[in-house]
């Protein structure tokens, strides 16, 4: 963990436009909840139903994916990241600080939200704020390491992580079961239906896979991609933009 | 033909043509003006949505995502034909509405190739330094992925359309049908080129502008639904109809589906009577703010 190159890198997250973008996610899924809440009144099934449907399976991945590619895709797409590179410093302390900062991003303009639309729209926040908080934490968490390591990887991180946030865990995952079992969104709502222990019936929360499995999956997923990301920072080909 | 002091000539001729004579060897030829860089540049952009042009690896994505649109149309057509049916399992008004989400993944990904790296490379300084006025840029930009997303959309519907006719479908009512779903393809290919293309101007970084596109139309469709859903929940089905507004896709799906009497796919029920009048001027609207607003941002852009 390096304190200026985490200080650099939250200065191009959120130093320029990409922040604007960054804060109008948040900003529409706490709007959405305030007015659902003025016309519709306080309801666990549609707290359940918009924060575990649009924020979790939308807001999170999108934030989570600006966040983790945007924290090294911009660097090494301009070649700026070789004046980094050239510094003492190991290339795994750049990834694994460069990962911090894109969590905590993440986890600001990600979870945080999610479970303020949580406590705005939630008849019975008490039972459902904290559970959802974790769950869209843990999400953010392995979101960012995925998507880090993907920008460090391909060029084309935003369109392939876009492919898997959208594509996969939303639409084909609506019409094949088994690819909700490799899906980050499902294994911290199992996480969620666990913490919400007996509540989650009630609440209609249902996920794909159990919490100890959920929870495997997405420790391993973080690690591996950490992992995998710094061992490909280390071998990084320099080339020219296309 | 003006001479300049030192015996340079700079030749303008009626067309616009722009030649300099740097001294090297005189040209003779005919001189295209204005309007045949403009062509040239639609021409090259409409090729380009493609990948045609570029590399190898810009083509895979386009055509991936043609694939993905035309497939389900084909499967369409030749099911029909196997099993006898007597008419599409859906209105094909509403293809576009369906395959929404690869529909705005090829426009978030075609849409920055056009105009973002134009602009991140300082590529437009030397356009302008043509006899291209900055509107034909906006305009030739803004037709050709208009028209690249109308063939996108027009492919499926024709195949859908031969196969309806292969069936033995009634032909004036297939052929009506086909008709109205193109109409649809033509409102909703220069929606979405248009908007893709205003979010990937003004993002000129790599990566960002794919994420803005992407973003604003699976964030918008995100909020309508929830609306819809939530006015449905309250048992105003009228009220739920309005949200379609808040959206392109299902503005242009509710106004189709109204002009024509069809089944809309994006709500419940059709707009009542005149009022459907709200969803033409939307869609207008739709098509063209986006391109007064990429003339006011083209206006402005720094060339230096």
């Amino acid at each position: 963990m390096n304190a200026t190159v985490a200080r650099l890198t939250v200065r191009g997250l959120l130093g320029r436009r990409r922040a604007l973008l960054l804060l109008v996610l948040p900003l529409v899924l706490v709007g959405m909840a305030a007015v659902v809440r003025v016309v519709a009144g306080a309801d666990d099934g549609t707290a359940v139903g918009l924060v575990g449907g649009f924020g979790l399976g939308t807001i999170v991945p999108l934030v989570a994916l600006l966040a983790g590619t945007g924290s090294i895709g911009p660097e090494i797409d301009d070649g700026s990241i070789v004046y980094l590179l050239s510094k003492p410093i190991s290339r795994f302390t750049i990834l694994v600080s460069k990962l911090a900062t894109a969590v905590v991003v993440a986890l600001a303009l990600g979870a945080l939200p999610l479970a303020a639309a949580m406590l705005v729209l939630a008849d019975s926040p008490g039972a459902l704020v904290v559970p959802y908080l974790l769950g869209a934490a843990a999400a953010c968490t392995a979101y960012a390491a995925l998507f880090l390591c993907l920008a460090v990887v391909t060029r084309n991180a935003v369109i392939v992580g876009l492919l898997y946030a959208i594509v996969w865990e939303t639409t084909v995952a609506g019409f094949v079961p088994g690819a909700q079992n490799l899906s980050v969104r499902q294994w911290s709502l199992g996480l969620t239906e666990a913490l919400l222990g007996a509540d989650a019936d009630r609440f209609g929360v249902t996920a794909a896979v159990a919490a100890s499995t959920g929870g495997a999956l997405l420790v391993a997923l973080t690690v591996a991609a950490t992992y995998h990301g710094a061992r490909r920072l280390q071998t990084l080909p320099l080339t020219s933009a296309e | 033909m003006s001479t300049s002091p030192d015996g340079r000539t700079a030749s303008a001729p009626p067309g616009g043509g722009v030649i300099h004579d740097i001294g090297y060897r005189h040209y003779e030829g005919a001189r295209l003006g204005r309007a045949a860089i403009v062509r040239a540049l639609y021409v090259d952009s409409l090729r380009g949505a493609f990948g045609l042009g570029r590399s190898a690896k810009s083509k895979v994505m386009p055509f991936l995502l043609l694939a993905a649109i035309a497939f389900p149309a084909l499967v369409v057509a030749i099911v029909v034909n196997v099993t006898g049916q007597s008419e599409f399992p859906f209105e094909l008004t509403s293809y576009a509405f369906l395959l929404y989400i690869p529909l705005s993944l090829y426009v978030a990904g075609q849409a920055p190739a056009s105009v973002s790296r134009d602009l991140r490379f300082r590529v437009v300084s030397l356009y302008f330094s043509r006899p291209l006025l900055r509107q034909d840029y906006v305009a030739a930009k803004y037709a050709a992925l208009s028209t690249a997303v109308l063939g996108l959309l027009a492919l499926p519907l024709v195949l859908l359309g031969a196969g309806g006719l292969l069936a033995g479908f009634p032909a004036s009512d297939t052929l009506a049908q086909l008709g109205q779903g193109l109409v649809g393809a033509a409102v909703t290919a220069p929606v979405m080129a248009g908007t893709g293309l205003l979010l990937a101007s003004v993002t000129p970084r790599r990566g960002l502008g794919v994420a803005a596109v992407i973003a604003f139309f699976v964030v918008v469709t995100g909020v309508q639904n929830a609306l819809q859903g939530l006015a449905v929940t309250q048992g105003r089905d009228d009220l739920a109809t309005w949200t379609t507004l808040a959206a392109p896709i299902s503005t242009v799906d509710t106004m189709i589906a109204w002009l024509f009497g069809t089944e809309p796919t994006a709500s419940v029920v059709l707009p009542d009577g005149a009022q459907g009048l709200a969803w033409v001027a939307a869609a207008a609207a739709l098509v063209v703010v986006p391109y007064l607003l990429l003339l006011v941002r083209y206006r402005t852009v720094s060339v230096s």
